[in-house]
């Protein structure tokens, strides 16, 4: 498919497959977590083909996501820095929230509100690789004292509790935010939309023209 | 392994109530560890009557056989050489599964009934249920559950539960050539030690005393001490055994909270979209690029 020569480039081929795939792995690392989470949620591991299935398959997708949020992290690390615009931005959110951005500060390619939720990701996921690490049972967790393994459990789950409200936000947030899904979807966004979201990122690609 | 299902009053993973009409007595097995001659007749009966069978090891130069608990050796007699007032004693431990009166393996598991207990005390696991994640491991405060390669079910000491079922004693029990392993009611078991520590302390044993630990609201499995005021010294026996303020949190009340909070976002969500609307682009703005 030809690109829209109207449009912005916002997310590269890779980007978008490398997203989907933490995306796909993530909801996937969901269902069969919450399996082991609370007795509610049990009869998810149907989902998986049972319940030894799921204790069997959740850590070699956690192993999946982790790879593919590594290379997700060291591509966008950088445009995540926070600057002052950003914590500005912020400090302005509750507007934001409100339904009203005229008075937000210009986000760049990222708001201060995206940043923030990629550091919190950031930090999440390696909670979460380490301490799954010390509770996979079947590789690794007889190298680790009963003590550590119970602090790890407990680490695990609140770290996925965290996670999952950061990505239902995100979920939500995408979808508040009418046509960012386009952007992760289709790589490209109209400029007005540009404009209107990331200002300051809209002026970097076309030097402050239409 | 278990049969009697109206018998079960905890079962893991489960939030409702198990059949409890049906009360039976509380059953508890002593070992009185300073009637043990350290003979291993207990462990050749649990292989015995289980139908389990260990690997054959190497002599690791002590008594110690198999050297740890397994998932075919539910119970192993521990060998303990210590200094004491009394000069050197050799001290021998029947160990396995103490059948705690609050699981740490039940509370920990998150397979339903791959963990019960019945109202008699006993804690048994339901392999065809286990999904082999090892949270029982996690959650036994005296490190019992043994996770198998073969087939990656955890097994334990069943205290007989096939056997007490159908009113006869445990297999090691059975075997006991001193005595030194009864069984009965818990009352009773309680009894019988209270005699027998009168007993050792007549004899000298100022601290002999009953091992009946109140941290999981006492055991199934009891152990008479000559030394109660130093349990580790039978080979780490746990001083104040607990399930401990980490699986509480893993398991109490946090995550069903946690729960209600993840809904709670994603309801709070809908409906900030429901009363504030879309964040669309402004009309000025779509102006400017038609």
């Amino acid at each position: 498919m030809k690109s829209d020569p109207n449009k912005l480039l916002r997310y590269t081929p890779f980007e978008r497959a490398n997203h989907w795939l933490v995306a796909i792995t993530f909801i996937l690392l969901a269902l069969s977590g919450l399996v082991f989470f609370h007795p509610a949620f049990y009869p998810l591991n149907q989902l998986f083909g049972g319940g030894v299935w799921t204790r069997i398959l959740h850590p070699f997708l956690g192993l999946v996501m982790a790879l593919s949020f590594g290379v997700m992290f060291f591509s966008y690390r950088k445009l995540n820095l926070m600057t002052p615009t950003d914590r500005a931005w912020l400090s302005h959110v509750r507007e934001m929230v409100d339904g009203d951005d005229r008075n937000m500060p210009e986000a760049g390619k990222f708001n201060g509100g995206q940043k923030l939720l990629f550091w919190l990701l950031v930090a999440c996921m390696v909670l979460l690789i380490l301490s799954g690490i010390v509770i996979w049972r079947a590789y690794f967790a007889f190298l680790f004292p009963a003590a550590v393994i119970r602090f790890a459990s407990v680490v695990h789950a609140v770290a996925a509790t965290v996670i999952n409200a950061l990505i239902i936000f995100h979920i939500y947030a995408a979808i508040w935010t009418r046509e960012s899904i386009d952007a992760m979807l289709y790589g490209q966004v109209r400029r007005a939309w540009a404009k209107q979201h990331h200002p300051a990122w809209f002026r970097e690609m076309t030097g402050g023209g239409k | 392994m278990a049969l009697q299902s109206l018998d079960i009053t905890r079962r893991s993973a489960t939030t409702t109530a198990s059949p409890s009409q049906r009360q039976t007595i509380k059953v508890a097995k002593l070992i009185d560890v300073t009637k043990c001659i350290g003979c291993k007749a207990c462990q050749v009966a649990c292989m015995e009557w289980n139908d389990t069978r260990d690997a054959i090891g190497s002599n690791h130069g002590v008594l110690d056989n198999p050297m740890d608990l397994t998932e075919n050796s539910w119970t192993v007699m521990r060998y303990a050489e210590v200094e004491t007032d009394r000069g050197l004693e050799w001290l021998i431990r029947k160990d396995g599964c103490m059948h705690c009166a609050d699981p740490g393996c039940l509370k920990a598991c998150p397979a339903p009934g791959a963990i019960v207990q019945f109202s008699n005390g006993i804690v048994d696991f339901h392999e065809e249920n286990c999904i082999g994640c090892g949270y029982c491991i996690a959650g036994c405060p005296f490190d019992i559950p043994r996770l198998s390669k073969k087939d990656s079910k955890v097994y334990k000491c069943t205290l007989c539960s096939d056997r007490v079922a159908v009113g006869l004693e445990p297999a090691c029990v059975k075997t006991c050539p001193t005595g030194a392993i009864v069984f009965g009611s818990k009352e009773e078991m309680t009894h019988h030690a209270e005699g027998r520590i009168v007993d050792l302390k007549e004899r000298g044993f100022a601290k002999a005393g009953l091992y009946d630990p109140a941290g999981v609201e006492g055991t199934h499995v009891m152990y008479v001490l000559h030394h109660a005021d130093q349990p580790e010294v039978y080979c780490g026996l746990p001083r104040k055994p607990s399930i401990g303020p980490m699986v509480g949190l893993w398991k109490g009340a946090a995550k069903p909270l946690a729960s209600f909070a993840l809904a709670m976002v994603a309801i709070g969500a809908f409906f900030h979209y429901v009363t504030k609307g879309p964040n669309v682009v402004s009309k000025e703005i779509e102006k400017e690029f038609e």
